[in-house]
């Protein structure tokens, strides 16, 4: 089976939205427009998340997304707020100017961590459900805050596997097999954290539908490489956890076989 | 009149429309939402929208980033 049907044949399902990438990617911190649209070519991710922030008034501003790949679907986000009442506010001026009712809800609760404020979350994550929106929660990655997320209709829920832009990795993959295991049906997608393409591949051998992530490409030396490194590498990690690992043993166990040695 | 916008104080015209403001600030009117005391304005209501002393206007638009703040 070649890694393009597979991707064909197993997409990611988000709400009515389909991708055949399992890469979500950010649009900050790059050093220059090219080398953004360079590694978004590159990381062959269909959605690409921004964030909204006041127009300057003292200087003209030309428009930020007409950097960006028009085939590209954009995913607005909350990032920078602090409550669930901003959140729910930026989130509206994003579906107004974008026309576009999936959001990425960040509701930071700490400004060294950047850890989210789960509580804050959650009550975001319900009210703007009801208000019609495809709500994309970034949260500590516990198990009772993704199934609340889940209760209140987010179609996919996005737990931290390290702080934001920390590069660590997969820092707790015992909460994300849990979550995978008592939320079989529930989409997971790793948000933050990652720091290189082993730790991709990890999150998705544990069971991710996807991941997202913005400094690991956009900090690498040479980021458009990076994204092609994700891009593999979140193949070969979907396709080993639907492989099936062998399992772990103390001891040796031959691979070849003991029958007909010489002696 | 005075208004604040973005955060800043604003001398504007009495009687303009949201439109009005956004030519004054010779601003695209594409791929932006704008907020008048914390309710967002559609799009087609903006000719209409006549603001007032003391109102709060938010204009925002997208620019790079993934997460944090």
């Amino acid at each position: 089976m070649s890694s393009v049907a597979s991707a064909i044949d197993d997409p990611l399902v988000i709400g009515s939205r389909t991708f055949r990438s399992r890469l979500i990617i950010g649009t900050g911190k790059y050093r220059s427009y090219q080398e953004m649209k360079a590694a978004h070519e590159a990381s062959g991710a269909e959605m690409v998340t921004v964030a909204v922030r006041r127009v300057p008034l003292d200087r003209s501003s030309e428009s930020f997304l007409d950097h960006l790949n028009p085939s590209l679907q954009i995913l607005p986000n909350t990032a920078g707020c602090y409550t669930a009442e901003e959140a729910i506010r930026t989130a509206r001026l994003a579906r107004e100017a974008l026309e576009t009712d999936l959001i990425k809800l960040e509701v930071i609760g700490d400004q060294t961590t950047l850890f989210p404020d789960n509580e804050q979350t959650v009550e975001a994550a319900r009210f703007l459900v009801t208000d019609g929106f495809t709500v994309l929660p970034y949260f500590s990655d516990d198990l009772i805050t993704a199934k609340k997320l889940l209760d209140a209709g987010c179609p996919a829920i996005m737990p931290l596997a390290a702080p934001i832009g920390s590069g660590l990795g997969i820092q707790n993959p015992a909460n994300l097999r849990i979550m995978r295991e008592q939320l079989p049906d529930a989409t997971i997608i790793v948000d933050a954290g990652v720091g290189t393409a082993s730790d991709a591949a990890i999150a998705m051998e544990l069971g991710a539908d996807a991941v997202l992530m913005n400094t690991a490409i956009a900090e690498a030396q040479n980021s458009a490489s990076m994204a092609t490194a994700m891009n593999l590498a979140i193949q070969a990690g979907r396709l080993a956890y639907l492989a099936g690992r062998m399992p772990k043993r103390l001891y040796a166990s031959a691979s070849s076989p003991l029958a007909g040695v010489i002696s | 009149m005075r208004i604040q916008v973005n955060g800043a104080e604003r001398e504007l015209a009495p009687d303009s429309s949201l439109r009005d403001l956004l030519n004054s600030l010779s601003l695209p009117h594409d791929r932006v939402a704008i907020e008048v005391n914390g309710n967002v304005i559609r799009r087609a209501e903006w000719p209409l929208a006549i603001l007032n002393e003391g109102d709060r206007v938010e204009i925002v638009h997208f620019v790079g980033g993934g997460s944090g703040s």
